[in-house]
């Protein structure tokens, strides 16, 4: 097996170019553990960690650059005001020593259903900016995934950076998993509300083929809260319930060892009840100006 | 100097005191030598090939593209084992490679050695094996119908062993109040975390010497002597380090095949099992279906107790038939009960084999009649705990086998001891995330939360039992190195984790009185220890070690009386020194010593058991009974079904605690996977395959499940044990499980008949 250490972002675009098999390895949290089961015999790992432009970030008044290789633990300790919601799902993801080695360019390049960092890019709209030699674009995180662990990166292509929207309102992610920490999402939800906009964004984890957005729900929700939004009073239990609802219906979850698609399905609608009263209570309290 | 006076100048790290145990502080760095480290220069890497059907017939077994791989050094099938193809614990039943027919998902068919262990691996997956597959036996209750396909046809039936007990007269008795119920438990798994692991090095004798982590290394020599066809000299096997058991080491998994590749090859071959071929390469705990009724009189004593369970021992019979033996004759638990029918089945089926785990059929039983006393006390309107006290046995109770408890039993102030203890406080208003159902997954601020206490008490025995001839060997020699004297134990028992070293070294100072101990390295080149299993070892093997300590000492003064010319009467060995009540310090124990030293073999055994009766199941089956209680408090988020162990308490009387710490450590460690069967351990299979061989779906409890523990540990002596001590290790795994499930269901009304309980359960998705 071949390692490739590219030292800057160019290089390690050629490496890919030249050599479309090579396996990007990030943390190496999802690739050390398919090495590990024999999941996949790469012809040569392309490693990640000596690019300097895939390490940082920058951020400014709208939107966080977040580079492909910052770890979980550097989001959960500096962006929890700009990004709330992708800080929180971080926060859930593995363990101590997971977090600090594993990025969330790696859980989009692994683009499972049950990556965590998933519906909270959902619910903010992000945006993933690829590259090759051939060029730069960027994704629309909702285009992203393809099916259960593919997505549209093309083999010359690596993930550079996700855009996330700046936080203009409260953002909540919850996940469920059957111990208390160190768990694969049963399901999850991520939910954002955009005051500026009037939009609601939401996003479901590990109850389809990809991460979804529940689409209905954001319409109903954004409808609903048009008029509230300068008068922030408790939301009637009837408006949570039925976004409940509209998030649970909105995923196609199946029965698999770690849960029934039926739990999944009510699951959802107490995390969407639960998460979006949450956010709305935060929003009471004046931090976000509408 | 008086005697007393030395009596308190024994040395320190004795028995009752809590030493650091050798091996602490190496595990802790991660620097501990676990079996999978083990190295030589010139060996190889031997690979099993496993069936991927759960009940196949072997057509052929085609060898020639696996030997064309460079680097391959052997490929070797059921007919290169060169003695008997057959082994098992209590009853051979095993192939050590399958011949005819597999029977389990996993079942090894070929082995190879090769340079690499990835070659190894290649090599095996290159043989071509033509199965015609079969339709699998996977129901435990469909195994024992008359039509059922018979998997062990000289065995005649499906039915490993039935054990029937019948005390009173239950079919008369009646009762004011009945209640019934039907419980089941999921298969679950040691999840030991160094996985089977060994190497078998040839010897220039044509033996062979097997470093191996086990429980029991004598028990693994005959079967590997019987399996190889050599005599059992020439297989010596050493403890390498362990690294977990609880059960799983009790059967062979690569011995045999390592030593036939080493025998093959001539060259040491190292087998080690990855984690997902380490859920295929042991047995499990039995899943079991049981059926309960229990009557009882309006003012809550029990009249009669009526079960019938079943255990799926899965395809072979491994420990079925003492598992099942220990379900049924503690199946009423430590209760008294005048009237009692059990019918205990343990069965053959395509499911994965299960033997031995930890509460050994303990467990199972004790949460089908934990989950009746709690649904007794609700029919009668009654304080649980309050029903279990009236019911609780004590000394002297006559258990559904007729044998007299003969010592301590303190059911009803275990329990007493765990309800009297202040609960926790109230969840705060404002909780941390850690502090609530889901943890930092963030699925509640406490919407949904609702707090429960249950409780529950568990019996296990202690030992072999049912007649096994259980008994364990101790060589103490005491001898001076630079004038010092120390004293060697060398005995074969397990150190598996559970803390024996030390415990030995601190048998030997208290009875010895000399502070340097060297406990030698397990292997058989002294006399059997028996299993480190059973909660028996610092029974037995403490009991061996303190005899044969006794009978060095005796010598050793001897041998001052007759060097010193004084009276032996008076004479005594403490703190390093031989002194009398008359003269004081007569001699230091080095300068008597000089260059003679004093060695004792003891082969020691516990008071004799009787088999059950094969029709009435009476007898006096056990040695030595043991309980623990616990009260689980619980926060359940009702509304997703996810849960919050908040605090476990439990007591247990341990007769005499060796050592305290290692006592509260088997306590801690007991209950965690108590909770664990309680709440999410479960290995689950379909069509007899398992589909959740990892930890990433076989999930064990987290720092952030496992509570922290209130602990009472009482000290009542039993008269007949060394010291008076009790086993330890397994009661707190028992009581653990049906404790959580009850708080569990107070806290939801649910009535969860299930283990693991799952999400699904408590929102009624499943
Ligand atoms: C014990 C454990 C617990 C875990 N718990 C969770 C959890 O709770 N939630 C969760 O979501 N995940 C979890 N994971 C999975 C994993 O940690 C995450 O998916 C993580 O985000 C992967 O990041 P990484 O940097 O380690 O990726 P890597 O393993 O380095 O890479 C993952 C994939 O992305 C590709 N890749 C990486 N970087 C790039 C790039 N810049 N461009 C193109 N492709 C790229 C790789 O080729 C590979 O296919 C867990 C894993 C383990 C081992």
């Amino acid at each position: 097996m071949d390692f490739l250490r590219p030292t800057t972002l160019a290089e390690a675009l050629r490496a890919k170019a030249d050599n479309p098999d090579a396996v990007p390895i990030a943390g190496g949290t999802d690739v050390m553990v398919e090495l590990n089961f024999d999941k996949r015999r790469p012809k040569a790992l392309l490693d990640l960690n000596q690019v300097p432009e895939l390490a940082t970030w920058t951020e400014d008044d709208e939107t966080l650059v977040l580079g492909a290789s910052v770890p979980y633990a550097t989001i959960i300790r500096r962006f929890a005001d700009i990004a709330p919601g992708l800080a929180m799902a971080s926060r859930t993801v593995g363990s101590p020593q997971i977090r600090n080695r594993g990025t969330v360019g790696g859980n989009l390049g692994s683009a499972s259903p049950a990556g965590d960092a998933h519906p909270a890019l959902l619910a903010v709209n992000a945006t993933v900016d690829l590259a090759s030699v051939r060029g730069s674009r960027s994704v629309g995180i909702h285009e992203f995934f393809t099916g259960p662990k593919r997505s549209v990166l093309e083999p010359d292509e690596l993930i550079v950076a996700v855009r996330v929207p700046v936080a203009t309102g409260p953002q909540q992610f919850a996940k469920v998993g059957t111990r208390n920490a160190m768990v694969i999402a049963v399901c999850s939800f991520g939910v954002a509300l955009h005051p500026k906009t009037g939009s609601v964004g939401t996003g479901i984890g590990s109850a389809g083929p990809t991460p979804l957005r529940a689409e209905d729900a954001q319409l109903y929700l954004a409808a609903e809260l048009e008029g509230r939004w300068n008068d922030p009073k408790p939301l009637p239990d009837n408006v949570l319930r039925e976004f409940g609802q509209l998030v649970g219906a909105a995923a196609s979850p199946i029965d698999d060892v770690r849960g029934t698609a039926d739990y999944r399905r009510h699951a959802l609608s107490v995390l969407a009840r639960r998460t979006l009263a949450w956010a709305w209570q935060d929003y009471s309290s004046g931090r976000w100006a509408a | 100097m008086t005697s007393t006076e030395q009596r308190s100048g024994t040395v320190a790290g004795g028995v009752g005191e809590s030493p650091t145990r050798p091996d602490g502080v190496v595990k802790v760095r991660g620097e501990f030598a676990y079996s999978s480290d083990l190295w030589r220069e010139d060996m190889l890497w031997g690979a099993t090939l496993r069936t991927p059907h759960p009940y196949a017939r072997i057509r052929s077994i085609d060898i020639s593209e696996a030997l064309k791989l460079p680097g391959v050094k052997a490929v070797l099938t059921h007919e290169d084992v060169p003695g008997e193809n057959i082994y098992g614990l209590e009853h051979p039943d095993q192939p050590v490679l399958a011949a005819e027919v597999v029977r389990y998902q996993g079942e090894p068919v070929a082995i190879v050695a090769a340079d690499h262990p990835e070659t190894a691996r290649r090599a095996a997956a290159r043989i071509d094996i033509d199965y015609e597959v079969l339709e699998p036996v996977v129901d435990s209750e469909a195994a024992m119908a008359p039509d059922a396909t018979v998997l062990h046809p000289d065995h005649g039936s499906n039915v490993v062993r039935h054990v029937p007990i019948q005390h009173g007269d239950p079919d008369s008795a009646t009762a004011d109040v009945v209640v019934t119920g039907e419980y089941e438990v999921g298969m679950q798994d040691q999840a030991f975390l160094g996985p089977e692991s060994g190497l078998a090095v040839p010897a220039e004798d044509g033996g062979i010497d097997l470093y191996v982590a086990t429980q029991w290394l004598h028990v693994d020599q005959k079967q590997v002597a019987v399996a190889l066809g050599m005599p059992v000299d020439k297989i010596r096997l050493h403890l390498a380090g362990v690294g977990g058991a609880f059960g799983a080491r009790e059967d062979l998994s690569m011995q045999v095949h390592a030593c036939m590749l080493a025998q093959y090859t001539g060259k040491p071959v190292k087998i080690v099992y990855g984690r997902e071929e380490s859920f295929f390469g042991h047995v499990h705990r039995h899943p079991a279906r049981l059926r309960y009724e229990h009557g009882a009189t309006k003012d809550g004593k029990l009249v009669y107790v009526k079960t019938r369970m079943v255990l799926d021992g899965g395809a072979y019979a491994s420990t079925t038939a003492a598992v099942a033996g220990n379900a049924a004759t503690l199946g009423v638990g430590p209760y008294v009960v005048p009237n009692v029918r059990i019918d205990c089945y343990g069965v053959y089926t395509n499911n994965p084999p299960c033997g031995a785990m930890r509460g050994f059929g303990a467990v199972q039983a004790c949460f089908g009649y934990e989950s009746q006393m709690d649904k007794l006390a609700a029919a009668l309107g009654m304080d649980p705990v309050e029903l279990r006290v009236r019911n609780a046995i004590d000394e002297g109770a006559v258990m559904p086998t007729g044998q007299v408890v003969d010592s301590p039993a303190p059911a009803a102030r275990l329990l007493e001891l765990v309800r009297d203890r202040p609960l926790p406080a109230e969840r705060a208003a404002e909780a941390d995330l850690r502090d609530l159902p889901g943890g930092v997954s963030n699925t509640t601020h406490g919407e949904g939360v609702r707090r429960g206490v249950g409780y529950a008490i568990g019996i296990k025995n202690v030992g072999f039992s049912e007649g096994f001839d259980d008994y364990s060997t101790a060589r103490v020699r005491l001898l001076a190195v630079d004038g010092e004297p120390l004293v060697s134990v060398h005995t074969a028992a397990a150190e598996v984790g559970q803390g024996l070293v030390t415990l030995q070294a601190q048998i030997a100072r208290t009875e010895l009185g000399v502070a340097q101990v060297s406990v030698e390295q397990a292997d058989t080149s002294v006399g059997s220890a028996g299993s480190s299993s059973a909660s028996r070892q610092s029974y037995v093997t403490g009991g061996a070690v303190r005899e044969a300590c006794r009978q060095v000492r005796d010598a050793v003064l001897d041998l001052a009386a007759q060097r010193l010319d004084v009276a032996r009467a008076g004479l005594e060995l403490s703190g390093g020194k031989i002194a009398s009540a008359e003269h004081g310090v007569l001699v230091e124990l080095g300068e008597l010593l000089g260059s003679t030293s004093i060695e004792r073999i003891v082969e020691w055994r516990h008071r004799p058991t009787h088999p059950l009766d094969p029709v009435t199941g009476q007898g006096n089956a056990h040695v030595q009974y043991a309980l623990a209680a616990h009260r689980a408090v619980v926060d359940v988020d009702v509304d997703l079904g996810l849960i919050k162990v908040v605090e476990l308490a439990c007591a247990q009387d341990v007769g005499k605690a060796i050592n305290p710490d290692a006592v509260l450590g088997q306590i801690h460690g007991g209950t965690a996977q108590g909770l664990g069967l309680a709440i999410m351990e479960e290995i689950q299979v379909s069509g007899g395959v398992v589909r959740n061989p990892s930890f990433t779906d076989y999930l064990i409890p987290t720092i952030l499940d496992m509570p922290p523990m209130a602990v009472d540990v009482l000290e009542l002596a039993d008269p007949h044990a060394p010291y008076g001590l009790r086993g330890v290790g397994e009661p707190p795994t028992i009581s653990s499980t049906p404790a959580v499930v009850a708080a569990i269901r107070a806290a939801t009304g649910r009535a969860l008949t299930r283990i693991p309980v799952r999400p699904e359960h408590i929102t009624s998705t499943d």
